[in-house]
Formats: C-alpha cells, sequence, structure tokens
C-alpha cells in the first residue's frame, strides 16, 4: 500500500511535465499574440515589449526557462495585468475557487448519500421514485441554468439571499454558488449510492448475515454500505475534475473573484504565462484529488492488490 | 453462419422495440423530442422575422400572443421565438455532430484495443484512464479559445474529441468478450484480417451498443456547446444556441425574466428527453449494464 502511494506520487511529477509541454506546444501554436489585442503598438513598441517579457528567443530556449522557473515555483509575470505576477494572480483568486469546490464536494455528499440510501431502503416506493425523478433532473440541468434560476427565485423575488460577490466569504453569499455547483453531483451521487447499495443487498454474504438474525438497520450501515461505497469513492476522481470545470460557470454567475475567469480571459488575450499557470494548477489539483481517490479505494477494499 | 448471425440479430432488434414499446417514459419523451425537432424545422417559417433582424420598435417586449412576437424579444428586438427556435437547430446540429465524431474515435479506440488485448490494450486504457481524470473542458476551452474563436467546425470537432472516453471504455470491454467468442475464433481460423474482422464481425455485434450511447451521448454535447457558448466561446452573435441565448437572458433576467426562462426551458426540455430516450435505448439493448 504505501509502496503503491509512494510509485503514484513519484509518477506525479512526469505527468505533470507532460501536462506542461502538451499546454506549451498548444499555447504557442496558436495564431496571435500577448500584445495584438489592444490599438496595434508600433512595430517597435512591440518588439521592446517581446524582447522585455523574452518572446524573442527561440521557442526551445523559452520552453526550458519556463520549465526551469516552474520547477523554482516562479510562473514568470502575467503578460496581460502587467504588474502582477502570475503566482500572485493565483494567490488572490485559488482561495476562493478552493473554497467554493470544498464546499461542493461536501455538500454534495452530505446530500446524495442519505437521499441515495433512503431511495434504495424504500425501493419502489413514492419516496424512491421522486428522488430518482428529482436525481434525473439534477443531473441533466446544467449549471449555467440552475444558477441563473436560483438567483431569480432567492434572490430578486424572495430577497432572502445575495444575488452575486463574495464579500471576504461570507457564508450568505457562499450558499447559492455552492448549491448551484454540488446540485448535478449530489443527483449522480443519490444515483450512484442508491444503485450499489441495491446490488450489494442482493449479494450471498448480506444474505447471511439477514440469515444470522441480524436487523435491517444493521445489515446496512455495518455489511451492506462499506461496499456499497466504492463506486462513489472511485467517482470522486472524475467529481473533481467536474467541480474545477464547473467552478468556471459558477463563478461567471455569481462575480466570485476565483481562478475559474483567468482561463478563459488569459486564453483569449494570449497572455500565454497565465494559460500555463492555470493549467498546471488545475492539472495538479485534479491529479492529487485522483491519487487521493484511488489511495482511498484501495484503503477500502481489500481485495485491490497494488501489485507490491 | 451468416444467415444465423442475421436471424439472432433480426430478433435481437425486435425484442429491443418490444422493451422501448412497453416503457412509457420513453415513448413520451420521443413524441416530446419528435415535437421539438418539428418546431425548430417549420418554426421559423411560420413567421417573417428572421432570426438576426432588429426591430427598434419592440426591444425587450415581453411574451404577446397576438402580437408581432409571440415569446418577446431580446435586448436588440430580435425576436425570442425565431432565436430560440434557430437555437434548438444549432445547438442539436453541433450535438449529432460532436457525437458522431466522439463515436468514431471511442468505437475505433476501444475496439483495437479490446482486440489486440496485451500490452497495447493496457497502455491504450491506461491514457483512457489519465484523459478521464483530467478537466476535459479545459482542454476544449484551450483549443475553442486559441484556434479561430466561433467557427462551428472547430467547435464540434473540440467538443467531439474530448467526449470519445466513455464510449472507448464501453466498446473495449465488449469487444474483449466478442473477441474470445467462437464464431471470431472461427473466422480467424479460416485467415480474416483483424481490419476485415473489427469491421465485418465486431462492429455489427456492437450495434446496439453504440445506438444506445449515441442517444446519450448527444445530451453531453449539448450541454458542452452550451456552456462554450455561455461563456462565450462557442456560438457567436449574431447566430443564436441554446447557451448564448440562455447567456443573454441571465444577464436581463432582473427587468426580463422571459429572455432567461424561454431559451432555458427548451434546453431542459430536450436534455431531459434526450436521456430519458437514452437510458431507455441503453436498457433495451444492453440489458446488462443499467446501473451507471
Amino acid at each position: 500500500m504505501l509502496a503503491y502511494a509512494a510509485r503514484r506520487l513519484a509518477a506525479l511529477p512526469l505527468t505533470l511535465f507532460i501536462i506542461v509541454t502538451l499546454a506549451f506546444a498548444v499555447v504557442r501554436s496558436a495564431p496571435g499574440g500577448p500584445f495584438d489585442a489592444e490599438q496595434s503598438l508600433p512595430p517597435q513598441v512591440k518588439a521592446n515589449l517581446e524582447r522585455a517579457y523574452g518572446l524573442d528567443q527561440p521557442l526551445a530556449l523559452q520552453y526550458v526557462r519556463y520549465l526551469r522557473g516552474v520547477v523554482h515555483g516562479d510562473f514568470g509575470p502575467s503578460l496581460r495585468y502587467r504588474d502582477l505576477s502570475v503566482r500572485e494572480l493565483i494567490a488572490q483568486g485559488l482561495p476562493v475557487s478552493l473554497t467554493l469546490g470544498f464546499c461542493a464536494l461536501l455538500f454534495a455528499l452530505a446530500g446524495g448519500l442519505p437521499l441515495g440510501i433512503l431511495a434504495a431502503r424504500r425501493r419502489g416506493s413514492v419516496l424512491d421514485h421522486g428522488i430518482m425523478g428529482l436525481a434525473v433532473l439534477g443531473v441533466a440541468l446544467p449549471s449555467f441554468v440552475t444558477g441563473p434560476l436560483l438567483v431569480l427565485v432567492f434572490g430578486l423575488l424572495l430577497h432572502w439571499l445575495p444575488v452575486a460577490g463574495w464579500q471576504g466569504g461570507n457564508p450568505a453569499y457562499l450558499i447559492l454558488p455552492v448549491i448551484t455547483l454540488a446540485l448535478p453531483l449530489l443527483a449522480y451521487i443519490a444515483r450512484l449510492v442508491r444503485g450499489s447499495l441495491l446490488e450489494v443487498l442482493q449479494s450471498d454474504y448480506i444474505r447471511a448475515a439477514r440469515a444470522r438474525g441480524l436487523g435491517s438497520g444493521r445489515v446496512i450501515w455495518r455489511h451492506a454500505l462499506p461496499a456499497a461505497l466504492l463506486p462513489v469513492v472511485s467517482y470522486l476522481g472524475p467529481a473533481t475534475a467536474f467541480v474545477v470545470t464547473g467552478s468556471l460557470v459558477v463563478e461567471t454567475v455569481f462575480a466570485l473573484p476565483g481562478t475559474g475567469r483567468y482561463l478563459v480571459d488569459a486564453a483569449i488575450n494570449r497572455d500565454y504565462t497565465l494559460v500555463m499557470g492555470m493549467v498546471i494548477v488545475y492539472g495538479l489539483i485534479t491529479l492529487l484529488c485522483n491519487l487521493a481517490a484511488d489511495l482511498t479505494y484501495g484503503w477500502l477494499d481489500p481485495r485491490i492488490a497494488h501489485g507490491d | 453462419m451468416a444467415t444465423e448471425a442475421q436471424g439472432i440479430s433480426g430478433a435481437f432488434w425486435q425484442q429491443a422495440a418490444r422493451r422501448l414499446r412497453h416503457n412509457p417514459r420513453a415513448l413520451i419523451a420521443s413524441a416530446l423530442l419528435i415535437l421539438v425537432v418539428l418546431l425548430a424545422i417549420v418554426g421559423p417559417h411560420l413567421t417573417a422575422v428572421r432570426y438576426d433582424a432588429l426591430d427598434w420598435n419592440a426591444l425587450a417586449v415581453p411574451p404577446q400572443w397576438d402580437g408581432a412576437h409571440w415569446l418577446g424579444t431580446a435586448r436588440l428586438g430580435r425576436d425570442l421565438f425565431v432565436r430560440t427556435m434557430v437555437g434548438v437547430r444549432i445547438s442539436l446540429l453541433i450535438g449529432v455532430l460532436a457525437s458522431a465524431v466522439s463515436l468514431i474515435i471511442g468505437v475505433i479506440w476501444g475496439m483495437v484495443a479490446g482486440y489486440s488485448g496485451g500490452r497495447t490494450d493496457e497502455l491504450m486504457m491506461r491514457a483512457v484512464d489519465v484523459l478521464y481524470s483530467l478537466p476535459y473542458l479545459f482542454v476544449v476551452i484551450i483549443l475553442t479559445t486559441l484556434f479561430s474563436r466561433g467557427s462551428l467546425v472547430v467547435l464540434f470537432v473540440a467538443i467531439g474529441a474530448v467526449g470519445w472516453l466513455t464510449i472507448a471504455r464501453i466498446v473495449r470491454g465488449q469487444t474483449l468478450i466478442l473477441a474470445r467468442s467462437e464464431f471470431v475464433e472461427a473466422a480467424r481460423a479460416i485467415g480474416v484480417a483483424p481490419a476485415a474482422m473489427l469491421w465485418r464481425h465486431i462492429v455489427p455485434n456492437l450495434s446496439g451498443t453504440i445506438v444506445a450511447y449515441a442517444t446519450l451521448a448527444i445530451p453531453q454535447m449539448m450541454l458542452f456547446e452550451s456552456f462554450l457558448s455561455f461563456l462565450g466561446l462557442g456560438v457567436q452573435e449574431p447566430l443564436p444556441s441554446l447557451g448564448n441565448l440562455i447567456n443573454d437572458g441571465a444577464r436581463e433576467m432582473q427587468s426580463a425574466a422571459w429572455m432567461l426562462l424561454v431559451p432555458a426551458g427548451f434546453l431542459l426540455l430536450l436534455l431531459l428527453c434526450l436521456s430519458v430516450v437514452g437510458d431507455a435505448l441503453r436498457d433495451a439493448l444492453d440489458p446488462r449494464d443499467s446501473t451507471a
């Protein structure tokens, strides 16, 4: 187990290196440059700017320089926000995005698990059909529809919650964005738990536990649930990716000062260093979360031998 | 051999059709779906207004059943009904084309991996695992913003090129089973070349799975498209898509909620119908796996 974790951790820099290299190649092969967008600069000024940022050097050299900087934690200056470095920009926005994503994941688990268990225990009842119907809706509803609708209802009509903004992480401002981001996840987790719990409940060892005279509550909580949760754990990897992408929309809808918008704006503006910085940060977050999900899975399911 | 296989597959499709007929939810959803598609095709011709025409005398008017603009107009006086209908067309079209792209990649990838087996299989599926865990919409965002923003071709190719992972996994699993079956063994024994084997013997047996997942892929791809258009990276004004209509509506919702509700309603209707039909098709054509 430990050896497996160590091996996966050791593979991390390699994966990251491949991602950085691919991103560098794609970003730099795109037409246009960072100094084209504004009113056209005199060629001499543009040349000077490019020289100042080292963009006149051969591409291979720029690549090596960039990699050397990244290894030392230096993502370079932003080409667009001229006074700020990429690291400062990310340090400003990342706490917002992380808070949002973490709360959404927690909320999705806290809501999806009980609903799924409830639906499975009352299989075929009105409650089951109700929960599963809502789950279908929840999975199909994209966040750029639920977000504005929630704002419309709870913000503009009922005046219960603020419409947009961050206010230094004031919880009231966090509720609607978190719900918007978590809703599809919550619905999916509820479906996943229901399906796998029903499957596990049909297996032989559960029948054996019942035959030993255990109560249905004990059978579910002690015997069935640990096995039924495995699909949820392995879903947490893709769920992280979902949250990362979803936060983009949610941050746009609710005007949150997170990092989500950086990637889009930076790609449009050809802010090479900021795009690369965002790719690295988000790549690292998803890789780490996937690793955590895989390790938890292996820890929960002793059948998985990691070939140590 | 061939006739026997055809007999079996004929019975297979008949059985699937029977299962579908006994699924009232799927029938209602397909009827609604057909209705919306017909409306999207016919609708814009019912009024003389073009989707990009500006009506300066009717800026942001609410829906009016007896007026010139049934579902009201947008900020610049563009007719919302016509725009939404054309938006449905464009979103559906991109959804279908992107699904086709992802199916072609996914089926070939999964089939080659499953049929080759061994190290090739492991390598190919490991790549799928890695891609699966990445926030692939980021890749689409980067691709579409960097390379000609607003081009519909770039849009559906980029969406399709990242959406093939699930289908690749499923096809690989099925191929793995098929590759060990006796009729493939027999075909191999008489010297059928690998490419011909895949095309003549594996693909026909995968067709049920492929049809089911194609239907499920379309709403997924439509979702990607509207997601990108919502962020301003997909379909560009004055061309409408459900995503950019929703984006416009969300900006005006304080004063003109209908601008949000109309396109959002159509998008939801389409997504729901397509996923209900897709689920039903998967259950009908692929009864083994219905939990995921």
